[in-house]
């Protein structure tokens, strides 16, 4: 018994990405995407009987509060970037187990100008043992560490992995949420991109923006009779490992090792049925190391799959069609959750000029 | 005579208070001696690395402090263009590494005497220390 198919995300809302929304509250750009995705739902806002959000930064009650929501289940999720994709999954979970028949997800990041980060990065622990030996800016130093560990082991290199910049891009060029639409990328574009620490480019990295995001699950049985094509959750699977990547058994391995087959087995497909992905994507290694463990490319072999592979829209196996977060920016923990909204919108048949051909089946990873 | 320290001391705390309270000095007071200590877990007989109350991989308590060769190797690196405080800018570029210490354990540090686009992953590394204040020293590697 598992919650396949049991819910369906039924609306959506993206508010585009922007380095700041100066004057704007948190609270205010959750408001404002849950007040779209309702409309995009076609349901009444009473109908709204579950809330899950970001819940390292913020508590469910002030948020329902705000827009005037009065939800039964109500939690926060707090696996950082993950969090969009995790709250989606447990929302799923909340409708199955009949907790609640129709919830809202929402998240979102304000980021006032002159703040350097959204919200303080967390590197590791910060303990005595990091700090005084200069941890990277951000998040950045664990993610190095992964990647010249990865190009040890497996022989990838810089300019196989830029081409995921270069593909994402591509993809974020006609989409007006995305704060680079407009501006191609190339190869070299990347690789004369400046370390903030190798081997982590600038250009492989994300960069630190403002934006909120909701979307509406209900029912199988309600998205019936509802106007938008249901987007079925058919399997869901959530994995943790050590917070510091050096207190990591294996540094090139994720919890995609264990949370894709979780995911896949629910759903009672293989990682070659998939047509599209959706992939975290907060620097270009971790985006390379969780398509591997997912199985969409055999371990180790992510750099030539890169070299060899048009993941744009257009191409065979379609990788974050939006643009990702690598180009459509990070609104702190809310970047994830762009994962889950344009696996929506795709599916939904509403990419517009990037709309993938097959668009039954996506994994989605946060 | 001497110039002011004024990077981040090995104070302890961290997210979560983690490792808060005592039990990390004799680690630190091992340091100041020059000498390299970790907690080894009499239980399941294997060395860890941060300091914790309990043994990660059994929960015993029953641990000990036990010397160990500071020999190891550069288990992964990066090196650091952008640090996260500023007051490390005038050191930039910095190798900041993953020590795989030859007892099994690994810990942060950086690797010195080396040009750091010169390191490599499984490079052999050997401890040094860093009197950094009369209080307080670090351990940092050098390669073997």
């Amino acid at each position: 018994m598992t919650m396949r198919g049991a819910a369906a995300i039924v609306g959506f809302a993206e508010m585009p990405t922007r380095r700041t929304y100066e004057g704007r509250t948190a609270l205010g750009l959750m408001a404002e995407a849950t007040r779209d995705a309702i409309v995009d739902a076609g349901i009444r806002k009473e109908e709204i009987d579950g809330l899950v959000v970001e819940g390292g930064s913020f508590y469910p009650a002030p948020i329902g509060e705000y827009m005037g929501l009065n939800p039964n289940f109500v939690t926060g999720v707090s696996t950082m970037g993950a969090s969009g994709a995790t709250a989606t999954s447990v929302a799923a979970m909340a409708i199955y187990s009949g907790l609640a028949t129709t919830v809202l997800v929402t998240l979102s990041e304000a980021r006032q100008a002159g703040s350097p980060w959204g919200s303080p990065a967390t590197p590791g622990l910060r303990t005595e043992f990091e700090d005084p030996y200069g941890p990277a800016v951000a998040a950045n130093t664990g993610y190095g560490l992964m990647y010249s560990r990865h190009m040890a082991e497996y022989g990838t290199t810089q300019e196989q992995l830029a081409n995921i910049s270069v593909n994402q891009r591509f993809n974020a060029l006609e989409n007006e949420n995305a704060v680079f639409r407009g501006q191609p990328l190339t190869i070299e574009d990347v690789l004369n991109s400046r370390y903030i620490n190798y081997p982590i480019r600038l250009l492989e990295s994300v960069m630190p923006c403002a934006g909120g995001s909701a979307i509406i699950l209900t029912s199988a049985e309600r998205a019936k009779s509802l106007k938008n094509k249901p987007v079925y959750i058919l399997g869901a699977g959530i994995a943790c490992d050590p917070l510091s990547g050096w207190q990591r058994e294996r540094l090139t391995r994720s919890v995609v090792t264990r949370s894709a087959p979780i995911a896949l087995g629910m759903a009672g497909y293989g990682p070659s049925d998939i047509e599209f992905a959706q992939f975290y994507d907060c620097y270009t290694i971790l985006h390379a190391v969780c398509l591997e463990d997912a199985g969409l490319v055999p371990k180790g072999d992510i750099g030539p799959f890169f070299a060899s592979t048009d993941t744009t829209y257009k191409g065979e196996f379609p990788i974050n069609t939006d643009g990702g977060q690598l180009s459509c920016g990070q609104p702190g923990d809310a970047g994830g959750f762009r994962h889950v909204i344009e696996a929506t919108r795709q599916i939904m048949g509403r990419g517009g000029v990037r709309q993938v051909e097959r668009n039954d089946l996506c994994l989605v990873n946060g | 005579m001497t110039t002011e320290y004024t990077k981040p001391l090995p104070i302890p705390g961290g997210l979560h208070g983690t490792t808060l309270g005592d039990f990390t000095k004799p680690f630190w007071e091992a340091t100041k001696r020059h000498e390299l200590v970790i907690q080894r877990c009499r239980m399941c007989d294997r060395f860890f690395f941060y300091p914790r109350e309990l043994c990660p991989a059994c929960l015993s308590d029953d641990l000990e402090w036990a010397p160990v060769s500071g020999r190891g190797r550069v288990h992964a690196f990066t090196i650091v263009y952008q640090p996260n405080d500023p007051r490390f800018n005038e050191d930039v570029p910095y190798v900041y590494a993953i020590i795989q210490l030859d007892e099994g354990a690994r810990m942060i540090s950086n690797v010195i005497g080396i040009e750091p686009h010169d390191v490599e992953v499984n490079m052999p590394v050997v401890a040094v220390y860093d009197d950094i204040t009369p209080e307080w020293t670090l351990v940092k590697f050098k390669p073997a």
